[in-house]
């Protein structure tokens, strides 16, 4: 006898548990060829993982194995052509892994470096690791909160929806039982009874009584059926929930990004490449997060994600228009008192003449106490980045920021010349900060 | 054989209408098949088998399988997952097909089926599977020597929650330096020539309580406070002595770590011996590869030829079978690119048919090398009691015939390392055949495949250092690289110095 059994519905991934365990033990070099990928691809087109390859070393299992290289030994193969005994035939020149008549018996696995794939979501779980928006619980998030429903036992009234169909079935059916219910069954078969008699044409006077008796039974049955109810309204039981206040975070992100004519393809690229990084941290970490994205080139715009990172305009520079819009919106739809408002900028630092000076005044003014975080990122030609190795130089723009960022501690600003710089320089912007924020 | 169809049978196949028709199965049909195969098995071939339990399981379940070599449940380690992402990339890359089947040597004795197999692929599987490897399990005595069918699941269900229960106690990387220690001795960590009453699962969980309990008395420290002995005099009784009392020389490692290490904890002698318990109930696999697949590819071709015969299954399907069947049982010349080592699956098969041949229809030849077997006509009796009584190194010894030495085109070389050259020692031809022969079956030796370690003597009372022994044979010694980083993983169980002295055999 044989049993079938279908597997097919178990759970897979049975192996999941030691990959993790495997991915923990290998985590250096997994994390070395993420930091690789983000410097040589967009990070938005990391729908495929990552492949990662270990030298073999690091993950041997090693054991106790006969060396090739002393010692005779004696080989048995197959498929002779024109060997006779006592022929010499040449060992191959490297001496491993040689096919003449070898046969690979006790060295297992080979030696070739261990290449695997990342899944996508442990690609981006290392890729953001150890990242945090900066300051996040800080101001006056404690009084922010929304009430939840939670489970907390049955009750004996609530709404038609909220009915615990089991608990209230398992209630009946033990009232049922101890009051002696007569089951539908029984009815059910005595009416047949009862049928079966009336059917006899001419019943003698014994059949006669029976029936009535059956008749009287089934009267009493139905009466007390009818009495002992099915179910009852004692038998209900809701499922009953408790409204909890949580605390929640509650958050604005601002993207504006400068899409002036002086931004070139290139500069663009790396703005956006900055901001998708940007945003799909953000939607990682933060499920609460709204995000606005503001473009500016003469004059700003709020526009949705799709345009922001996709659609074309050109036109002169005003980067103070960016922020003025973004104060706007904060005062429209993002109270300050209520929202952790947190600002990141790209430009080429291009700006229309005497326009960084307001830049600065709206900054120090009015944005800078009202957000958490301000992060400039500034878009430098590659040449140029040798130029200005130091922070201290650079245009217009960016000696105006400068003073922005002596005054606040809430400002960062870097340079990015190449699409290797993206990562770091994120890195850097939103790293975990515990011990300068427990030094404050 | 379908070419020995007799005219009865050819009219029977027309009255019989065929068990499937297409590439789909169902579980119907399976059952229906199965059950014609096993009444081959049983009344025709007259096979010993476990009851079968068939478990069809999807791809990904299947590569699961493969990362925990094979077994259905098994601990936790990160190497499994190793071999899981590599079988997973080389498996998407379209490199490695998969099995068709795993079978595990348990009773009842456990299949896994792919989803992906047509009904003829899955007739095949069923008849390779569940019932040549089954009759290999259940007769081979090296399995019933040394496996406990009815206990192993039993076993890794309980080595799982053991390993499972230590990780939550005392971290998953304290637990994971014990494993990967382990896994490096795991080769040594078997009996070769005795073995020990197993306990049975409840004498294991009071064995472990008695353990803990001793362990809680006592104060381990205990050893250091003994004083050592003063008098090097009688230094060479004591050594003796010790020796007697230690059971040394002692060729299980793991063994003997778990048994006599000054420093393990008794859940990590535990963890020992789940890993050395593990290791034993594989050991047989590793010495019947040849004979096992082959058994298996025997049966299969036997089985799916009397269903063909008997009309219950198509030309298609029989045809379909036979290309899969030929896959398998392929050997690549040695100068061919594929060539990876002597394929146990043709060698095993082509010498089971063999012993089929001589049985039947003997040649002079035949005579002259087998007479106890030429000519007896009861080739199946023959088979079976080589099935039960040989494994690889012995059966090679005893059944390999110069027809199949002809066939393979098979010869011997020798080679010294300190020599540029390899030497022919021998091809297929009459003063060939015997060291051919001798060379081949050594070639499936485990013991002169696997390095010979000892442990030869420990001083527990004084520095306990750890002394190992490898004997060499033909001067092979041992990789330099992978003893240094095993001797560390042994450190680690011990404690203490471990050394290794290499000595000529």
């Amino acid at each position: 006898m044989g049993h079938f059994v279908d597997r097919r519905l178990n759970p897979k991934d049975k192996s999941l548990g030691n990959r993790r365990r495997f991915l923990k033990r290998v985590r250096s070099h997994v994390k070395k060829a993420v930091d690789e990928a983000v410097r040589t691809r967009g990070i938005a087109d990391t729908d495929s993982g990552e492949e990662v390859v270990v030298p073999a070393d690091s993950i041997a299992e090693p054991s106790f194995r006969h060396s090739r290289k002393a010692g005779r030994r004696d080989y048995a193969s197959t498929g002779n052509k024109s060997y006779q005994a006592g022929d010499k035939i040449k060992k191959p020149p490297s001496g491993e892994g040689g096919d003449g008549g070898k046969e690979g018996s006790d060295s297992g696995e080979g030696e070739d470096d261990f290449l695997f794939v990342l899944s996508r979501d442990e690609f981006l779980d290392l890729f953001f690791e150890d990242m945090e928006l900066p300051n996040l619980v800080k101001r006056g998030l404690k009084q922010i909160e929304v009430t939840k429903p939670f489970r907390a036992g049955f009750s004996i009234t609530g709404s038609p929806s909220n009915i615990n169909v089991e608990r209230t079935m398992r209630n009946a059916l033990g009232r049922r039982l101890a009051l002696k219910r007569p089951k539908d069954l029984e009815v059910r078969a005595l009416r047949e009874e009862i049928f079966k008699m009336e059917k006899i044409s001419k019943p003698t006077q014994e059949q006669r009584l029976e029936l009535s008796v059956l008749h009287e039974l089934l009267e009493d049955l139905l009466r007390r059926q009818k009495v002992i109810s099915y179910i009852d309204p004692l038998d209900v039981r809701y499922n009953y929930f408790e409204m909890r206040p949580e605390p929640r975070e509650r958050a604005v992100m601002f993207c504006l990004m400068d899409v002036s004519a002086s931004m070139g393809e290139r500069e663009k690229d790396l703005a956006k490449r900055f901001f998708v990084l940007l945003h799909l941290f953000l939607s990682r970490r933060y499920k609460s997060v709204d995000l606005v994205f503001v473009r500016h080139t003469h004059n700003a715009k709020e526009v949705d994600e799709e345009t922001f990172f996709y659609a074309r305009e050109t036109g002169g520079t005003v980067v103070s228009t960016a922020l003025v819009e973004a104060r706007q919106i904060i005062e429209d739809r993002y109270p300050a008192s209520e929202w952790n408002i947190y600002i990141a900028q790209a430009s080429d630092g291009e700006n229309y003449s005497g326009d960084s000076k307001k830049c600065v005044q709206i900054l120090n003014e009015e944005l800078m106490k009202d957000c958490q975080y301000f992060a400039y990122v500034e878009i430098v030609d590659e040449a140029e980045a040798e130029f200005l190795n130091s922070e201290e130089n650079g245009i217009e723009l960016w000696r105006e920021y400068r003073r922005v960022a002596g005054r606040w501690p809430n400002f960062a600003m870097k340079r990015i010349a190449r699409p290797g710089d993206i990562y770091p320089v994120f890195r850097e912007l939103f790293a975990k900060k515990t011990a300068e924020d427990n030094g404050h | 054989m379908a070419t020995r169809t007799t005219r009865a049978n050819r009219t029977a196949r027309k009255n019989k209408q065929p068990l499937f028709d297409g590439a789909d199965w169902t579980f119907d049909t399976l059952r229906v098949v199965y059950d014609a195969i096993e009444e081959v098995a049983r009344k025709d071939l007259e096979l010993d088998f476990y009851t079968n339990q068939i478990e069809i399981i999807s791809s990904e379940q299947m590569l699961d399988a493969y990362s925990s070599i094979g077994m259905p449940l098994m601990y936790r380690h990160w190497s499994f997952g190793k071999h899981f992402v590599s079988n997973e990339v080389h498996y998407r890359k379209g490199a490695m097909g998969l099995a068709y089947e795993i079978v595990i040597n348990s009773d009842p004795c456990i299949s896994y089926c792919m989803e992906e197999n047509t009904m003829a692929m899955q007739t095949l599987v069923m008849a390779h599977a569940a019932f040549g490897h089954n009759h290999f399990f259940k007769t081979n005595h090296l399995f019933r020597q040394w496996t406990d069918a009815a206990g192993i699941l039993d076993y890794l269900e309980y080595a799982r929650g053991f390993i499972a229960r230590c990780e939550e106690r005392h971290g998953v990387s304290e637990v994971e330096r014990v494993i990967d220690a382990a896994h490096a001795l795991m080769p040594h960590g078997v009996f070769r020539y005795r073995r020990p009453r197993s306990p049975s699962l409840r004498e294991e969980r009071e064995r472990r309580k008695e353990r803990r309990e001793y362990e809680e008395q006592t104060v381990s420290y205990l050893w250091s406070t003994v004083p050592g002995s003063e008098h090097s005099a009688k230094a060479d009784a004591e050594m003796r002595e010790r020796k007697r009392e230690l059971h040394l020389p002692e060729e299980n490692l793991l063994y003997f770590l778990e048994h006599y290490s000054p420093v393990l904890r008794p859940w990590q002698r535990e963890v020992l011996r789940i890993i050395r318990n593990i290791a034993q109930y594989f050991y047989p696999q590793k010495q019947t590869k040849l004979m096992n697949e082959g058994c298996a590819t025997f049966v299969h071709f036997h089985i799916v030829n009397a269903l063909h015969e008997k009309g219950l299954i198509t030309d298609g399907a029989l045809l379909e079978i036979l290309h899969s069947h030929t896959n398998v049982i392929f050997q690549p010349d040695f100068d061919d690119p594929r060539f990876s080592g002597i394929n146990p699956y043709a060698l095993g098969f082509a010498m089971m048919r063999d012993i089929q041949r001589i049985c039947q229809t003997p040649e002079e030849e035949d005579r002259e090398w087998f007479p106890d077997i030429a000519g007896s006509k009861d080739w199946k009796g023959v088979l079976k009691e080589a099935w039960a009584n040989y494994r690889d190194e012995s059966f090679i010894q005893q059944f390999l015939s110069p027809a199949v030495i002809r066939q393979f085109h098979m010869f011997a070389v020798s080679d010294n390392a300190d020599d540029p050259y390899y030497t022919v020692t021998g091809i297929h031809d009459e003063r060939g055949f015997r060291k051919v022969r001798e060379v081949f079956a050594q070639n499936h030796d485990l013991s002169t495949l696997e390095p010979y370690i000892q442990v030869v003597d420990v001083d527990l009372l004084g520095d306990r250092q750890l002394k190992l022994q490898h004997t060499r044979r033909n001067g092979i010694s041992l990789d330099e690289e992978q003893k240094e980083s095993t001797i560390a993983h042994l450190r680690t169980l011990w404690g203490y110095e471990v050394k290794m002295e290499e000595v000529a055999a």
